[in-house]
């Protein structure tokens, strides 16, 4: 295995990274299979891969999280034996978290310092950290206040909370896991600038992450994973899109799915100016307005965060609305008082919720416990006032040979199927009900590739029977192969509507990123 | 890290709760050989004080009799993910609505006021849970402090209305008067008289066939009607009930107010079958010995009888055992009452990773046999 | 008596009546601020208070019965944090285990060693932490209004009276100007933080826990070998509850935990002097009333109608690595 362009011409250079053959399984999960791996000292390098092509599991085990069962980790040219994340601290290396571990009550300060506090009394730590964090601030333009409470922090302040946390440890190696996930594209820009200034100080960044543009935009060498291997490394210059999303997935990407035209008839759902807060009040879905009709699938795109998954909730009835309307076929079905998610399903609103495990069933159950959430009280599973288990039995058995859930025994835990049976089971019980109309968040998730085709071809089957689809994905090309017509969020409003046969990547790129869809349409004409 | 197995349900729910029960009574040994005693002698007395005469048989049944009760209340809240610690606040309220309606409606003939009771008991114990579930369910704050906190306003409210209002003219105990005759539970001994069978007298009465019956009742509940399947939805992942349009409070409120009816009914045993009027502090810890009978028989109802059982026993033998051996005194039962829930509740998962561990082991030898 | 003299009293009463419910609220404010659940201190009183008085009483030295308490609970704790901690198990459950566990054992232990049907036999005076006059408080005694707030109100308290007055701002010193504070506070609010930063979380949790032991474990022996002179049968009769009210209606912070603990001891203290009084304009208030405020004040905070008591986020969970 001699992959090693990327890595290999700079040769003389001790690279800042050396991985050999670290291998790492979780019960049957073989999550990472002998990596090699080589960052060189003052670059970026990124490592994509799809979801849990095993990126993560090796940057923990890096950082001392996890405990590689093979392997040896080399910083600087020198063997590390890394148990724990002092060692790794130790060593340099300071790692942004793709779900940040802050101290919500604790000041900037107070974050940075923990572990590192300088004494036993923080008064003697303190002044200095203090001195010191205005130095990091000025150095990197991180401009933050140290005694503000993280809490009150945006998301993207409290990410630079993270790397200031590193770089005041004395970090020269910097891990960032999905760093942009969360992020405003504003938001994401500046993270990039903050990476640029770094690199020109001599910091050497690993930058996780599924997004190729990222990965093309900021990025000096890329190593790519795939199912948990590592399959290759390029010189960023030396490659395009195309050729690492190949590598990603390991065959030509399925980039349009068959399907014929859309034959779209009356509105069924019908979404005016519709306004959604959060727990803690803040509008997540700003004046949205759109429309499904029958017999098309209309796709929402977005950075992840953008409020995509309360428009979704909301439709589903699990969130209520602040303001606006939300019509199905004519009638008022606005969520919120009266309207919950068990009266929107009696009224032909099916939903595929975005997060299967947190939502769409409960994993301790068994599969027919799981293949009647929603449904329990179906007269069709009633015998009296008792549940009809064989009758439920029986049903959970259709469902399974409908939607080719393997294994098919509907007293299996839920818990021990893969992902993508779990997916096929959830989407059998909403889409078998025959609904008016189908919400679908994440349809393919975590769901290995066999089943992402069988999934698409059920909701294009969906939109052919008549039925009207909404599908929420951050998945540009999901997206782009499954929608009729595409509306873009940012920020929780709507940037625009453009159908599926103008759109393109750049041009959703760009309306993703708030730029109204005629001046990106525009900007598309001029490049 | 190697490949594991999942363990088989004999496993999961028979041999490492047992395993965890035997730890438990390993310990109470070693409790009683440390203050002196033969360990050996006291499970002699212990089962002959339980087991060993006719009589005794009757007193392990009244005790079994409230224990599945409470087991049943603290289960019933558990399968809604929540933890009711105030089982005795619930029963001893309870026994307030059960001895209000027999002094009041004393008027009704005895089949009625067994309705009447068993809904006396129902509401009064259902309302005392229903605050903390409300404000579980509505306002947040944690059930099991609230509970915790109802138990001891529980307490004060009946000393004060035993005290002042209960208590008849001119007696000086505080207790209730004396409920009529004929609205006793008939004692089984008495039922089995009637019938033409000898049977040695005991407080054992017919609400030991009640709490068979309710154990049936909740089993059916919980597994087999669509309110437990919510009820277990909730407590299991409150997000997905949501998203099924199952609104967690709701069934809060419902799965406590249940609970808490389930508690008092211990009362229909104590006052209506027993102790024939309102004591000071009747439910006597029976309450919590309910917590350590739900998490040994896993919460489910089969299980529960079992382990109420098992601590009917204890109790019935323990009293045996306090009579011979004096410096063994009742109090060895609410130590093993304490190791029990210890072991087979906090530490439940103490053995897991080993037990795991030896059986992928000998899993996997003999698929390599079966290969070979 | 003047109402001055009756208002002396009564606080005099309620500086002892809160003692053990002050060290107690503290023990459990550092087991819950790491994240640990402790429903256990009013077993571990009931533990702390047997062993004192039964050392005390074999010694014959206050100091150490008090050793002797500090390592049953400190015993107890690590026992909590053993099913807690390492093994994960439920903190409910724990807790509760642990206070049926030490009313049967305590019970059990002293019959067995004393046959005193439960009891420990009465301490003489050496055995038992004994007042401590301050300087000057006879001479100043007939000093109108401060003379009396000296002697009577300030001095003549058992050492570990004062002890739980001074260890209420030293736990404060503790917890928010201490990098052993800051840790704890840390990983009760977020173990992830504190596990990425290069510290132990088990370790920390452990540390927590145990100084939970030591502050309880003195609430007990103020119990059995300073307030009273022996050990009776269940003698802590929901202290340890009411402690765990008075942190959680201090939501979880020293000094408003004093003030809880403060009020919830007066109520204890007038409880006692209520009894068959008859206020003017409020008529008899039924002693029961008076006592069970503690816990009804405590679930009315609870239900957020006086301010929000927002636990540590990380309560009662166990520390599991996400994958």
């Amino acid at each position: 295995m001699h992959q090693m362009h990327g890595a290999g011409e700079t040769g003389a250079v001790q690279p800042a990274i050396e991985l050999r053959g670290i291998d790492k399984r979780f019960g049957a999960v073989h999550a990472n299979k002998e990596i090699d791996l080589k960052v060189d000292k003052g670059t970026i390098h990124g490592i994509v891969g799809e979801n849990g092509a095993g990126k993560s599991t090796l940057m923990s085990i890096l950082y001392g999280f996890y405990q590689a069962d093979a392997g040896t980790i080399h910083v600087d040219g020198k063997l590390c034996d890394i148990k724990g994340s002092e060692d790794a601290i130790a060593v340099g290396i300071g790692m942004v978290h793709q779900h940040f571990m802050l101290v919500e009550t604790f000041s900037v300060l107070e974050n940075v310092i923990l572990g590192v506090e300088g004494g036993a009394v923080l008064r003697e730590g303190v002044d200095k950290a203090r001195e010191e964090l205005k130095r990091l601030e000025r150095e990197y333009s991180l401009n933050i206040d140290p005694d503000a409470k993280v809490g009150d922090l945006s998301v993207g302040l409290q990410q630079r909370v993270e790397i200031l946390k590193a770089l005041y440890r004395g970090a020269e190696i910097l891990i960032l896991d999905e760093p942009t996930g969360v992020l405003t594209p504003q938001e994401a820009d500046h993270l990039f600038r903050i990476l640029d200034t770094l690199k020109e100080q001599g910091k050497t960044v690993v930058l996780i992450t599924h997004k190729l543009r990222e990965i093309m935009a900021a990025t000096d060498n890329v190593s790519v994973m795939r199912q948990g291997a590592m399959v290759a490394h390029r010189k960023t210059a030396e490659t395009s899109p195309e050729e690492l999303s190949e590598l990603m997935v390991g065959r030509k990407v399925l980039l349009r799915l068959e399907k014929d035209e859309a034959n779209p008839a009356a509105t069924v759902l019908n979404v005016e100016n519709l306004c959604v807060d959060n727990a803690q009040g803040v509008r997540k879905v700003k004046n949205a307005t759109f429309n499904v009709r029958a017999g098309e699938i209309v796709g929402i795109a977005g950075v992840s965060g953008n409020g995509q998954s309360e428009l979704l909730e909301a439709l589903g009835g699990i969130r209520s609305a602040s303001e606006g309307k939300v019509e199905l076929n004519g009638q008022d079905v606005t969520p919120g008082k009266g309207v919950d998610a068990a009266e929107l399903r009696r009224r032909g609103v099916a939903h595929v919720p975005e997060d299967r495990h947190r939502m769409a069933m409960v994993t301790a159950f068994s599969a027919k416990e799981a293949a009647i959430l929603g449904y329990e009280d179906d007269p069709a599973y009633q015998k009296g006032v008792l549940l009809d288990w064989n009758a439920i039995s029986a049903a959970t058995a259709n469902m399974m040979s409908e939607f080719d859930v393997r294994p098919d025994n509907p007293d299996l835990k839920a818990a021990n199927f893969s992902g993508g049976n779990q997916q096929k089971l959830v989407l059998a019980r909403e889409i078998m009900r025959d609904p008016e109309l189908l919400l679908v968040g994440q349809p393919t998730r975590g769901v290995d590739i066999g089943a992402i085709e069988f999934i698409h071809k059920r909701i294009v089957a969906m939109r052919d029977a008549g039925k009207a689809v909404l599908l929420v994905s951050v998945e540009l090309d999901e997206i782009m192969s499954l929608a009729d017509r595409i509306v873009v969020m940012c920020d929780g409003a709507i940037v625009g509507e453009v159908a599926a046969s103008e759109a393109n990547e750049r041009v959703l790129g760009l309306m993703m990123a708030g730029v109204d869809p005629n001046e990106a349409k525009a900007a598309e004409g001029q490049a | 890290m190697s490949k594991t197995v999942e363990l088989p349900r004999w496993i999961d729910v028979g041999a490492l709760p047992l395993l965890n029960l035997l730890l438990a009574l390993v310990v109470s040994g070693l409790v009683v050989l440390a203050i002196g005693e033969n360990p050996v002698e006291v499970v002699e007395i212990l089962l002959y004080g339980a087991f060993g005469y006719e009589e005794a048989w009757g007193y392990t049944l009244y005790y079994t009799t409230n224990f599945i009760f409470t087991g049943l209340a603290f289960a019933v809240a558990f399968h809604c993910g929540l933890f009711n610690i105030g089982a005795e606040g619930q029963a001893y309220v309870g026994g307030l609505g059960v001895t209000l309606a027999a002094l009041y409606l004393d008027f009704l003939p005895f089949p009625i006021m067994l309705v009447v009771a068993m809904l006396a008991a129902m509401i009064f114990g259902a309302a005392w849970a229903y605050i903390p579930a409300y404000l579980q369910a509505r306002r947040g704050s944690h059930v099991v402090i609230t509970t915790i906190m109802f138990n001891f306003i529980a307490s004060s409210l009946m000393v004060y209305l035993l005290v002042n209002v209960l208590r008849p003219e001119g007696s000086m105990t505080p207790e209730s008067e004396q409920i009529a005759e004929h609205l006793r539970l008939p004692f089984i001994h008495d039922i089995a008289g009637a019938l033409g069978i000898e049977m040695a007298s005991s407080p054992l009465n017919l609400s030991f066939v009640y709490a068979i019956v309710i154990s049936v009742m909740v089993w059916l509940f919980i597994w087999h009607t669509r309110w437990g399947y919510a009820i277990r939805t909730v407590g299991a992942n409150a997000v997905a009930a949501t998203y099924a349009g199952l609104e967690p409070g709701r069934f809060i409120i419902i799965a406590m107010m249940i609970s808490g009816a389930l508690s008092s009914f211990m009362a229909l045993n104590e006052v209506m079958g027993v102790q024939h009027r309102l004591l000071i502090d009747f439910t006597a810890g029976y309450g919590f010995v309910g917590i350590a009978v739900a998490l040994m028989g896993r919460n489910h109802p089969f299980g529960i009888f079992l382990a109420a059982l098992l601590f009917g026993m204890l109790y019935q033998g323990g009293a045996e055992l306090s009579f011979e051996i004096p410096t063994i005194s009742n109090d060895m039962v609410v130590v093993i009452q304490g190791l029990v829930i210890l072991f087979t509740g906090a530490m439940e998962h103490m053995f897991r990773p080993r037990v795991t561990k030896i059986y992928t082991a000998w899993r996997l030898r003999q698929d390599a046999g079966e290969a070979a | 008596m003047d109402t001055f003299q009756l208002i002396i009293l009564l606080l005099d009463a309620t500086l002892r009546t809160s003692t053990p419910l002050i060290l107690a609220a503290l023990a459990g404010m550092f087991s819950e601020r790491s994240g640990t659940i402790n429903l256990a201190l009013e077993g571990m009183m009931l533990g702390g208070a047997f062993s004192a008085a039964a050392v005390a009483f074999y010694v014959g030295s206050p100091w150490v019965g008090l050793l002797a308490a500090i390592a049953t609970t400190i015993a107890l704790s690590l026992l909590h944090g053993f099913a807690c901690i390492t093994h994960k198990g439920n903190q409910v459950v724990s807790g509760m285990a642990i206070n049926i566990l030490m009313s049967g054992l305590t019970a059990l232990v002293g019959i067995a060693l004393f046959a005193q049907g439960g009891k420990t036999p009465a301490l003489d005076k050496g055995s038992r932490f004994q007042p401590i006059t301050f300087p000057g408080a006879e001479a100043v005694k007939d000093v109108p209004v401060l003379g009396p707030i000296y002697s009577e109100l300030l001095s003549g308290h058992n050492i570990l009276v004062y002890v739980a007055f001074i260890a209420v701002p030293a736990a404060w010193w503790v917890m928010y100007r201490t990098r052993f504070g800051l840790r704890l506070r840390a990983v009760g609010e977020n173990p992830g933080a504190v596990d990425t930063a290069g510290i132990g979380v088990v370790a920390m949790r452990y540390r927590a826990v145990i100084c939970s032991g030591v502050l309880v474990g003195m609430s007990g022996a103020y119990l059995s070998t300073a307030q009273g002179a022996s050990f009776l049968q269940d003698m802590t009769a929901g202290k340890g509850y009411i402690a765990l009210a008075a942190m959680v209606f201090g939501k979880w912070r020293p000094f408003p935990a004093l003030a809880a603990c403060l009020l919830f001891g007066f109520l204890d203290a007038a409880a006692t002097r209520l009894q068959g009084v008859v206020l003017p304009g409020i008529g008899e208030v039924p002693v029961q009333l008076v006592q069970a405020l503690p816990y009804i004040l405590t679930v009315i905070l609870l239900a957020g109608f006086i301010g929000r008591a927002i636990p540590p986020k990380a309560l009662g969970r166990a520390y599991v690595k996400e994958r």
